[in-house]
C-alpha cells in the first residue's frame, strides 16, 4: 500500500506540474458552464427542475470529455516509462507491476474527480442561481458524479493496457484516439446504421440492448437517463434506456473499470524492458 | 559464506546470435568484480538477466540465494542503468524520497543520500535542468538505498569528470568492506585498475579472461619493452651485447617476452657504470584488454 501512494503521489505531483490537473478542470468547468447557460431555454416547459435538466446535458458532454481527458493522461503511462528510460530500474525496485499501476491509477483518477467535481459543481451552482427547485436534481448530479468517474476509471485502465501494447508514446497515442473516436462516437453510429437496416429484426430486438451494455460509455449514457427523471428532456438513446432494466447498465458501469484495469496489468505484464 | 551472485553456464539467444554463451561467474560478499567489453559483447545483457528483466535460455543463476528478479532478490539488489533516466519534472529530492519510499525506507533520507553523491545543493531543482554527470548521480544515491548486498552498475562512471569518478569508487571501497557485492561494467580497463578484485572480459557473448588484473598480465604474456640509456660512448657495446635493440636517438630499444625479462636484466646490469639508466615498461592494461577482446577475431 505504501509503495502504491508512494507512486500515486509522486504521479500526481507530475501531473500537477504538466498542467494535467489545471488542463482538466479548465475543461470541465468550461463546458459545464457552457452547457448551463446554452440549457436554460427549455426551463418551465418540460415540468422538471433546473438542475434536472443540466445533468440531462452533463451526461452527453461527460461521454465525450471524460474518456477522452482519460485517454490523454493514460496513454503516456507505460510508453513513457520505456521511451525516457526509467522503466528497466523502476521493475528492478521490489515493487509488483500491477502496484506500479494502480499508484498511476489513483493519481489519474484523482485528478479526473477534481476536474468532474469543479465541473458539476459549477454547473449546479448556475442551476440554483435560476431555479431554487434545483435541489430535486441533486440525486441525478451526484449519480452523474460518481459513475463519471468510473467512466474515467475504465478508459484510463483502457489506457494504460494500449500504452503497454504501443510501447511507443506516439503509438499509444495513436491507438487511444482511436479507442476514443471508436468507443464514443462510431460504435454509436453503427448501432444507428445497424437498426435501421435491421427494422424489427433480431438485431433490434435481442442483440441492440446487450451492444449498449458492452460498451462502458453506452452503459454509462443508459444508466443515467434511466435513473434521471430528466429522461424526457434527453434526445437518442433515451427510448432504449427505458427498455433495459437499470441494475444492468449499473452493472456495466461498475464492471467496467475492474476489467480494464485488469486488461491493463495484463498487458503491462507483457512488456520486457 | 553465501555467494552473492552464482552464475553457471548461462546462455541466451537473441533472433539466432548467441548475446551469451556459457558464461559462468561467482561473486562472495565483499568482492568487487568489473565486467569488460566492446559493446555488444553481452555485458547489458548479463545485467538485465541478473536483475530479471529479461529471460534467459539455459544455465543457472542464482541472485542472494533466490530466482533472478523474484521479490526477495529485488529486495536486495540495486541497479545503476546505462545512461540514468528520470522524470524531467521532478526534482532530485522528490525521485529519492519516491524510491525511498518503493524499498520501505522513510523519504526523509532523500537529504542524506543527495549529499553522499555531492548532489545536495541541486537537490530541489528538476531533474529537467541537471547535466549527465548530475543524473548519473541521482542513478548512484538511488542504488545506494538501504544496504543492497548486490550492486549492478552498467557504466557507472560514464559521465564523470576524473574527480567524481575518484569519489565514487571511494564510496564503492566502502560498500565493499561492508559487505555489499559490487559487479560493474566498463568500457576501458584503464578505469578499473587496481578498484576490482576481479576482472571479467567478455567479448562475443563468451567468456574470455577472468582473474586479478596480475592474472591477466600472465595469461596473456604480452612482450615488455625496454628503453636502455648508455654511458657517453658505450652505445655501439650495448647494442652487440643486446641483439634485437634498436637505436633510437642515443637510446636503446628493445621488447622481449615476459620469461626472458630476468636474464636480459643481469645481461644489462653486467655492464655496471656504462649504464646510465633503464626503463621497463610492462605492457600497458588497454594492450591487455585488446589482446582478450579481439581474440575472436573482432
Amino acid at each position: 500500500m505504501t509503495r502504491i501512494l508512494a507512486t500515486a503521489r509522486s504521479e500526481f505531483r507530475i501531473s500537477l506540474r504538466n498542467r494535467w490537473v489545471a488542463i482538466a478542470v479548465v475543461l470541465m468547468g468550461l463546458f459545464a458552464l457552457v452547457l448551463s447557460a446554452a440549457g436554460s431555454a427549455p426551463t418551465g416547459e418540460l415540468g422538471v427542475d433546473r438542475l434536472s435538466v443540466t445533468v440531462a446535458s452533463l451526461t452527453s458532454l461527460t461521454v465525450y470529455l471524460v474518456p477522452l481527458l482519460a485517454l490523454l493522461m493514460s496513454f503516456d503511462a507505460v510508453a513513457g516509462e520505456v521511451e525516457r528510460g526509467t522503466l528497466p530500474l523502476l521493475l528492478t525496485y521490489p515493487v509488483a507491476r500491477v502496484e506500479i499501476l494502480l499508484g498511476k491509477f489513483l493519481a489519474h483518477l484523482t485528478v479526473l474527480a477534481i476536474a468532474v467535481a469543479v465541473g458539476f459543481a459549477l454547473a449546479a451552482a448556475a442551476a440554483f442561481r435560476s431555479d431554487a427547485g434545483s435541489v430535486e436534481g441533486l440525486p441525478a448530479l451526484w449519480r452523474l458524479g460518481w459513475s463519471s468517474i468510473l467512466l474515467g476509471a475504465t478508459f484510463l485502465g483502457a489506457g494504460y493496457a494500449l500504452s503497454s501494447l504501443a510501447r511507443r508514446p506516439s503509438g499509444a497515442a495513436g491507438l487511444a484516439m482511436g479507442l476514443w473516436l471508436g468507443a464514443v462516437v462510431l460504435y454509436d453510429l453503427g448501432l444507428l446504421a445497424a437498426v435501421v437496416a435491421n427494422g424489427d429484426g433480431w438485431f433490434t430486438t435481442t442483440a441492440f440492448p446487450f451492444a449498449l451494455l458492452a460498451n462502458p460509455a453506452d452503459a454509462f449514457r443508459l444508466y443515467n437517463l434511466a435513473a434521471s427523471q430528466a429522461t424526457s428532456a434527453a434526445a437518442g438513446i433515451a427510448g432504449a434506456a427505458n427498455a433495459i432494466p437499470i441494475w444492468q447498465s449499473a452493472a456495466s458501469v461498475l464492471v467496467w473499470p475492474v476489467l480494464a484495469l485488469a486488461l491493463a496489468t495484463a498487458a503491462f505484464r507483457k512488456v520486457t524492458p | 559464506m553465501t555467494l552473492t551472485l552464482k552464475i553457471s553456464a548461462l546462455t541466451k539467444t537473441f533472433a539466432g546470435v548467441k548475446a551469451l554463451d556459457a558464461v559462468s561467474l561467482d561473486i562472495a560478499p565483499g568482492q568487487r568484480v568489473a565486467l569488460l567489453g566492446h559493446n555488444g559483447a553481452g555485458k547489458s545483457t548479463m545485467m538485465k538477466i541478473i536483475l530479471g528483466l529479461i529471460p534467459y535460455d539455459s544455465g543457472t543463476v542464482e541472485v542472494c540465494g533466490g530466482r533472478p528478479g523474484a521479490p526477495a532478490a529485488r529486495a536486495q539488489v540495486a541497479y545503476l542503468p546505462e545512461n540514468a533516466a528520470f522524470h524531467p519534472a521532478l526534482t532530485g529530492q522528490e525521485q529519492i524520497a519516491h524510491y525511498l519510499s518503493l524499498r520501505g525506507e522513510s523519504p526523509k533520507l532523500a537529504m542524506d543520500l543527495l549529499e553522499r553523491v555531492g548532489l545536495h545543493a541541486a537537490a530541489r531543482r528538476r531533474i529537467g535542468t541537471y547535466s549527465k554527470g548530475m543524473r548519473q548521480r541521482v542513478g548512484l544515491a538511488q542504488a545506494l538505498i538501504g544496504k543492497p548486498r548486490l550492486l549492478v552498475l552498467d557504466e557507472p562512471t560514464s559521465g564523470l569528470d576524473p574527480v567524481s569518478r575518484r569519489d565514487f569508487y571511494a564510496l564503492l571501497d566502502g560498500l565493499a568492506a561492508e559487505g555489499a557485492s559490487i559487479l560493474l561494467s566498463s568500457h576501458a580497463l584503464t578505469e578499473v585498475e587496481a578498484r576490482t578484485d576481479r576482472i571479467l572480459i567478455l567479448s562475443g557473448g563468451r567468456m574470455v579472461a577472468m582473474g586479478t588484473l596480475a592474472d591477466l598480465r600472465r595469461t596473456a604474456a604480452l612482450p615488455v619493452a625496454m628503453q636502455v640509456t648508455a654511458r657517453n660512448g658505450y652505445i655501439s657495446e650495448l647494442a652487440a651485447a643486446l641483439p634485437g635493440a634498436i637505436r633510437v636517438e642515443g637510446d636503446l630499444r628493445l621488447t622481449c617476452a615476459q620469461d626472458e625479462k630476468l636474464p636480459i636484466l643481469a645481461r644489462i646490469a653486467g655492464f655496471g657504470d656504462k649504464v646510465a639508466d633503464i626503463e621497463v615498461v610492462p605492457p600497458s592494461l588497454e594492450d591487455i584488454y585488446s589482446h582478450f577482446s579481439r581474440r575472436d577475431g573482432q
